[in-house]
């Protein structure tokens, strides 16, 4: 039996987002969670232990918090103590993907799943990522996520026809929808011909078509159907969850073919039971770090043919099918959970509380985040109302 | 949040360094012996898939069958995808600007990111051959191939 299609349910109850910020240098993450878990807590009044919350699920990344066991310093801001609570560091998204198998299994009823990132904290995330890579060969060239990105962007970009213009758009109109969305990092509006005029990164990657350096925090309570109700008037169900990962050097991989989200979109879809995805989806939250990864996203998930991102921009399809009107992670969310914030705006969506920025009457949406360099490792989740 | 003025945070510098060493692996071990000592890259051949790979490996990526034997590959490649770095990080070996380019050496199914030089970025194109330049003193490990660059 594939999940979504059984009995039982799972819903997302209540979420909490802490808003993103170039840098929180005078906040420890742990007073950043501690106020995504009161928020949590003033929405639906949950408590802990026999009957409450009997696990927790934290996302962070040793590397960043530059600590080893980074939950360990945060085990008591989440009511960890004398509960069962496990940490996702593989990207957060993937805390919504396990704290659903707990519920389904029928281990746990009630999973509060909580997430931190602090990107200002180190001297350069890049630093971080060159870690990402094998100690013998990418490590040692210097490649991290950004160069890895600007690698797979020349590639795709020729694939897909994409132009400088076209990821001048992208960015402008992130920013645009980032200004309607309290949360996001980066919100001031930007005219594409600002885009085009900021200097290389990593050609063609220009400083503007990649995401802000962003702190921030979030916070998800989940339940099984039977107890959503004590949480919630309006759950959100999770119907659909997959993930997929590419090889793991990266020359081995074809860097434009978007493997690895193929999978996981169509094993996501078969859980839910969903044909087509474009057809289905109201709202759509793609993990765009870099403004070419926008239109490949979208191709990956099916709502453009192969090599067609220039098109589908071209063609209004980021309206059409209102992609990240949270303004997405272009406009600033910090890796680790910035799959964890789409998820939380697609959910936002579907209880109809994203305020100026809500589509009517959302039913379905998706939820999409990436992690590994130039999207080794891709997850899907599909919500419906 | 507290009023930051009425008791004026503070931030502590941190430092972390960490030294260590780390088995290059079968393949690792004989592919950084041979470009050290002979100025000769190995692959690894998957005679199930028909598909040689580098950087060198024990398991096949696709099929996870056990790769035991290495074959010389190169020393000629092509360029698959470039970039020019312009941003600095204390963990390029290189001062920036600086090119990368995935290049599939002749022999090879796979590619590998490393430095492209004595090219002016403009002339830089997918398909471009190219040919490593080995560094005089040779210590095993990748940057004894300094850079590539075109025939
Ligand atoms: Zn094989």
């Amino acid at each position: 039996m594939t999940v979504g299609v059984g009995k039982k349910r799972v819903a997302i109850c209540a979420v909490a987002q802490l808003k993103n910020d170039p840098d929180l240098w005078h906040t420890r993450f742990q007073g950043m969670l501690l106020e995504i878990l009161e928020d949590l807590q003033r929405q639906t009044g949950f408590r802990y232990g026999e009957g409450g919350v009997e696990q927790i699920v934290s996302v962070s990344d040793d590397f960043l918090d530059a600590r080893t066991i980074s939950n360990n310093g945060v085990q008591d801001v989440l009511g960890g103590q004398y509960l069962a609570e496990e940490k996702m560091a593989q990207e957060g998204l993937n805390a919504i993907g396990y704290a659903n198998a707990v519920i389904l299994s029928g281990h746990k009823d009630v999973v509060l799943i909580m997430g931190h990132c602090k990107e200002s904290q180190g001297e350069s995330r890049n630093l971080i990522t060159n870690c990402g890579f094998d100690p013998f060969y990418g490590r040692a060239v210097g490649l991290d996520y950004l160069n890895a990105a600007g690698l797979q962007a020349r590639a795709y970009m020729a694939k897909s026809g994409l132009t400088d213009d076209h990821l001048a758009r992208i960015v402008a109109r992130s920013r645009q929808w980032a200004a309607k969305n309290p949360y996001a990092n980066a919100r001031e509006t930007l005219p594409p011909g600002k885009v085009k005029a900021s200097p290389m990164l990593c050609d063609p990657i220009r400083q503007l078509h990649a995401y802000p350096v962003s702190d921030g925090a979030v916070g998800l309570l989940l339940a099984s159907e039977e107890r959503a109700r004590e949480y919630t008037d309006r759950p959100v169900w999770i119907t659909g969850f997959a993930n997929a990962m590419d090889a793991f050097f990266f020359g081995d991989r074809d860097l434009t073919s978007n493997f690895a989200l193929k999978k996981a979109a169509a094993k996501a879809c078969e859980r839910a039971g969903i044909r087509d995805l474009k057809g289905a989806a109201d709202v759509v939250e793609v993990m765009d770090c870099y403004a070419y990864q926008q239109p490949m996203w979208m191709e990956g998930l099916g709502f453009c043919g192969d090599g067609e991102g220039a098109r589908f921009i071209d063609e209004g399809g980021p309206g059409k099918y209102r992609v990240n009107l949270s303004g997405g992670a272009l406009a600033g969310n910090p890796m680790i959970i910035a799959g964890l914030y789409r998820a939380v705006e697609a959910a936002l969506q579907l209880k109809g509380e994203a305020g100026d920025h809500q589509v009517p009457d959302a039913r379905c949406a998706v939820a999409h985040s990436t992690n590994g360099p130039a999207g080794q490792f891709h997850s899907v989740l599909i919500l419906e109302a | 949040m507290d009023d930051l003025n009425q008791y004026q945070p503070f931030e502590v510098d941190q430092h972390l360094t960490a030294h260590g060493n780390y088995w290059a692996g079968r393949a690792g071990s004989r592919f950084y012996r041979a470009l050290r000592d002979r100025r000769r890259i190995l692959g690894s051949p998957c005679r199930n898939c028909r598909k040689v790979f580098w950087p060198p490996r024990s398991i096949c990526t696709f099929c996870f069958s056990e790769l035991r034997e290495m074959v010389e590959i190169g020393p000629l490649g092509t360029v698959e995808t470039f970039t020019l770095v312009t941003y600095a990080e204390p963990v390029h070996p290189r001062p920036a600007p600086f090119i990368y380019a995935v290049i599939r050496l002749d022999g090879a199914d796979t590619g590998m990111a490393h430095f492209l030089d004595e090219v002016e970025y403009e002339r830089v194109h997918v398909g471009m051959r190219v040919r490593p330049v080995f560094a005089p003193q040779r210590k095993g490990n990748i940057l004894d191939i300094l850079y590539f660059k075109p025939l």
